[in-house]
């Protein structure tokens, strides 16, 4: 998927070129104001005065000869609030994309009913929905059009922090049963930890920076940052479970780590985000307190925020860890690049 | 009970007032929707002209008309000279009349409803693969259900109470120009005030009939809201 789009708005400006990947969710991050809601309406056909390109697969909808109209476009778009029909029940307000689509089918139909379970829902009306509900149907409603592309407006940011803890499993269960591509606008950190395959920053109206979430997060020179912290985001699958303990084991490259048991079984697979300042660094296995501790090598050694600390870059296996340290304990322990290591991890945030 | 003249005149007056509401909404409505959405510099310029006729006085607008559909006028002139003949004291003219005194008990209301639609509506409905034409018959027109109904109701109403357009520019024609309020007036010239009380009991009654119908079409938004399921 390729797309590039300047606009002007005022004092705004918008000048983006970008390449992504045709599959996963794509996070376009930054704070608001950067523009990177105005991208995604550019790419919808929503911004009439928008020069530039887009195409994905074999089809072209924006180039400088033509623009297509949005109508005509086989997105799904899901806006920042439930945004239904409020004359038509839930079961019309599916059904109105479906009528007018070439691409849906009765399958596309059920399957988004099933998939962000509303079945229950289809009689209401919008008014009897909570926010939460609302905001599923409206989930349902574009990806009941069978789109080549899903569009996602910041569908949580107007919700609640329980209604947004009611929708991400719903979320994930879409970026797990589809493969179309997905383009995600967001300035919540935990989103993109939960949610992001690939993230593009956005500041000003520009791409500052695109990458998949791992290399994106193990940057060198200027990790991204969550919430403002670096941090280490692993994907991996729960091998093992310690009743006794409450604790649940994740294969990570041929090492493991162990993490309260929340609800997961075996075969899950789970997301879980590790602090920079979480993991301590040692040269031999030392303090027993450490449940998780993990052989890595130094790969490289930044400069950290405060001139007393550095970013340190570990490779286990395929994953990069990020871990901040004082550079003190770095010359005591005597550790360079190319060093052996000890990653001791003091806690994990799962996003399972 | 009714004069057969009475009647006469109480047929012109509905058949007058449908047909100006049946035209108005089908140009008001395009209309409106384009001085809710537009931002042109014209709108201004164009709410103005059409709530003239809700201050100026009906015989100045009659009058006017009157000079401009006439033999000497320059709308008067055409007509004739297209084989239309002129439209003052004929059935047609009272209906151009009544257009222009009504528009903006049709075009007010509908604009209203118009401008309470979001934008964001319309852009939904474009996602969900709808044409523009198409969003506008499917969901601009039904949620604006209830601002239609309230210009259907005022405009036909406002044009069976119409006098002083219609005595400028219709005169007292039975069977032609002769409406109830007209006939009403003729009475009471006439000291027959039986006849007159008659008359005016229906439209008192259709009055108020038409007032309660407008308040239960406000209400009515509010009325059907379910109650939350949790």
């Amino acid at each position: 998927m390729k797309l590039g789009y300047k606009l002007s708005k005022g004092r705004f400006n918008l000048n983006v070129e970008l390449e992504l990947p045709e599959t996963g969710i794509s996070v376009l991050y930054g704070h608001s104001g950067c523009g990177k809601t105005t991208l995604l309406r550019c790419v919808a056909g929503l911004e009439k005065e928008a020069d530039g390109h887009f195409s994905i697969g074999n089809e072209v909808w924006d180039n400088p000869k033509t623009k297509l109209k949005p109508h005509k476009r086989a997105i799904g778009y899901v806006f920042q609030e439930p945004s239904l029909f409020s004359h038509l029940s839930v079961k019309d307000n599916l059904d109105y994309g479906i009528k007018r689509s070439i691409h849906a089918s009765k399958e596309s139909l059920n399957e988004a009913i099933s998939v962000l379970g509303i079945e229950h829902l289809l009689d209401q009306k919008p008014e009897a929905l909570s926010g939460g509900e609302a905001q599923r149907v409206g989930i349902a409603r574009a990806l009941a059009l069978n789109p080549k592309i899903l569009l996602f407006d910041e569908p949580l940011a107007s919700l609640d922090d329980n209604r947004k803890r009611e929708i991400l499993p719903y979320l994930k269960r879409v970026k797990r049963q589809l493969s179309i591509p997905m383009l995600y606008v967001t300035h919540a950190a935990p989103e993109v930890a939960m949610l992001a395959d690939h993230v593009v920053v956005m500041n000003e109206g520009r791409v500052v920076s695109s990458d998949s979430l791992a290399a994106s997060l193990s940057n060198e020179s200027s990790p991204l940052k969550l919430n403002g912290e670096i941090s280490t985001v692993l994907t991996g699958q729960v091998t093992e479970i310690d009743k006794h303990w409450h604790l649940a084991c994740l294969s990570i490259y041929d090492q493991k780590l162990w993490l309260p048991d929340a609800k997961l079984s075996i075969g899950d697979e789970v997301r879980v985000q590790i602090l920079s300042k979480d993991i301590g660094l040692a040269n031999s296995a030392g303090d027993a307190s450490f449940q998780n501790v993990l052989k890595a090598e130094i790969v490289a050694i930044n400069e950290g925020e405060h001139p007393s600390q550095a970013i340190v870059k570990a490779a286990a296996g395929e994953h990069a860890f990020m871990v901040m340290v004082t550079k003190r304990a770095l010359a005591n322990l005597a550790l360079g690049v190319g060093s052996q290591v000890l990653l001791q991890v003091k806690s994990v945030a799962i996003h399972s | 009970m009714l004069s057969a003249g009475d009647m006469q005149a109480l047929l012109l007056t509905l058949k007058l007032a449908s047909t100006v509401t049946i035209i108005l909404l089908f140009f008001g409505i395009p209309f409106s929707w384009w001085l809710a959405r537009s931002h042109s510099k014209l709108t201004s310029l164009l709410t103005a002209l059409v709530a003239m006729p809700l201050i100026l006085p009906p015989t100045v607008l009659g009058f006017y008309l009157l000079l401009l559909l006439g033999p000497e006028g320059p709308v008067g002139k055409i007509t004739t000279q297209l084989g239309i003949g002129l439209f003052p004291f004929t059935f047609s003219g009272l209906v151009i009349a009544s257009i222009i005194y009504s528009l903006p008990f049709t075009v007010q209301p509908l604009v209203s409803a118009f401008e309470a639609i979001p934008g964001r509506t319309l852009e939904v409905a474009s996602t969900l693969r709808a044409s523009p034409i198409d969003a506008f018959f499917s969901i601009v027109l039904p949620l604006s259900k209830s601002g239609i109904l309230t210009a259907i109701v005022l405009t036909f109403a406002h044009t069976v109470g119409e006098f002083g357009v219609i005595l400028m520019i219709g005169g007292n024609i039975p069977g032609e120009t002769q409406v109830v309020s007209i006939q009403i007036y003729d009475h009471v010239e006439s000291m027959d005030y039986g006849a007159a009380h008659r008359l005016s009991l229906i439209m008192l009654v259709f009055s108020f009939v038409t007032l309660t119908l407008l308040q239960w079409i406000r209400r009515r938004r509010f009325a059907f809201v379910p109650v939350k399921s949790k």
